[in-house]
């Protein structure tokens, strides 16, 4: 019987504890690029992108931090896939709600427009 | 995708993980729910408002020299709070390293961060509301609804920061005087700066998109 369908075997379970030991040097460049993401969302404000460009470009960096957040400091990236998919699956709803609040608003809208 | 059959149909504990650690995560992702819904409503509200919703840059703007900058003190809470947030990571990392002083030092440089951030906002507050006069029900900016989610949302998060200031600040005093010795591997250092990465990750959201949309 080979290790993948042994059941008793040891190694049919994967260590229990991820191995979390970085050099300190890791966090210090995580938190780098934590200052350039936030100083580059500032400047946007700074030099007065306005429009798309400014939504899209606040949304990219917000979520880019986001992930650098979770994923290295949260250390969910050396983290077992069970718990990763339970963690991140549930905000998906979220988004759902969001969808349809932004749907709802801009049926307002129009709604305000035609009747006016 | 194989470890993750094997985890959940194996007969054990799903997670392997310990319990403190899995039930900080239950609580963060209801957490995620309730900051979720908070900028979810505050976007249905901004996108239907009939008046123009109040130019963030120029209510935040701080006087400085002469001229008005934009939303500085908003940069510079940011900055504090991705540092503290550095010093905390740091700090787990030397709790995994069982260094007992450096967890402390840099779990109470964590706090310091925090006291700051909180302080700041404080004055942010007092601004808005004394110089300003920012209500709940209205101001002179624009839509009147701006006054109740800046102050429900930021309020929120604020006292977040000063729970997570609260909680820091006993567990580092805890760790220092060695009462995590030798036993659960420092374990609780993790699970506290899941927290505090947390309200580093709420401030994300909120700085995109109630300060700078």
């Amino acid at each position: 019987m080979n290790d993948d369908t042994n059941f008793k075997h040891p190694s049919f379970y994967p260590k229990a504890e991820p191995d979390n030991s970085h050099p300190i040097s890791f966090y210090l460049i995580a938190w780098l690029v934590l200052f350039i993401l936030s100083a580059l969302s500032y400047y946007i404000d700074y030099v007065n992108l306005e429009g798309m460009v400014r939504w899209v470009l606040i949304t990219i960096l917000a979520l880019l931090k986001a992930g650098l957040i979770v994923s290295v400091f949260m250390h969910l990236a050396w983290e077992r896939v069970a718990l990763i998919y339970t963690i991140l699956l549930p905000p998906i709803l979220l988004i759902v709600m969001l969808a349809i609040f932004a749907n709802d608003g801009n049926a307002i809208n129009v709604l305000r427009y035609s009747l006016s | 995708m194989n470890d993750l059959v094997k985890d959940w149909s194996s007969d054990v504990s799903t997670f392997k993980i310990r319990w403190s650690k899995a039930m900080m995560w239950i609580f963060l992702i209801s957490d995620t729910f309730i900051f979720g819904t908070f900028l979810i409503s505050y976007m249905a509200i901004r996108l239907t408002v009939v008046d123009s919703w109040p130019d963030t840059s120029q209510v935040f703007a701080l006087h400085v020299g002469g001229t008005d900058v934009p939303l500085l003190l908003i940069a510079i809470m940011t900055f504090i709070l991705i540092s503290s947030s550095g010093t905390m990571a740091i700090a787990v990392n030397a709790a995994n390293k069982k260094d007992k002083r450096k967890t402390g030092i840099f779990m109470l440089l964590t706090v310091l961060g925090g006291i700051a951030f909180v302080s700041m906002q404080a004055f942010e507050w007092t601004k808005l509301i004394v110089d300003e006069g920012i209500r709940p029900w209205g101001n002179d900016f624009g839509a009147q609804q701006f006054g109740s989610f800046f102050f429900m949302i930021t309020g929120f998060h604020g006292l977040h920061v000063l729970i997570g200031v609260i909680y820091l600040s006993i567990v580092s005093k805890r760790v220092l005087a060695g009462r995590y010795d030798g036993i659960d591997d420092y374990q609780i250092v993790e699970v506290a700066g899941l927290y505090w990465h947390f309200v580093d990750l709420v401030w994300v959201f909120i700085f995109a998109f109630f300060y700078l949309w």
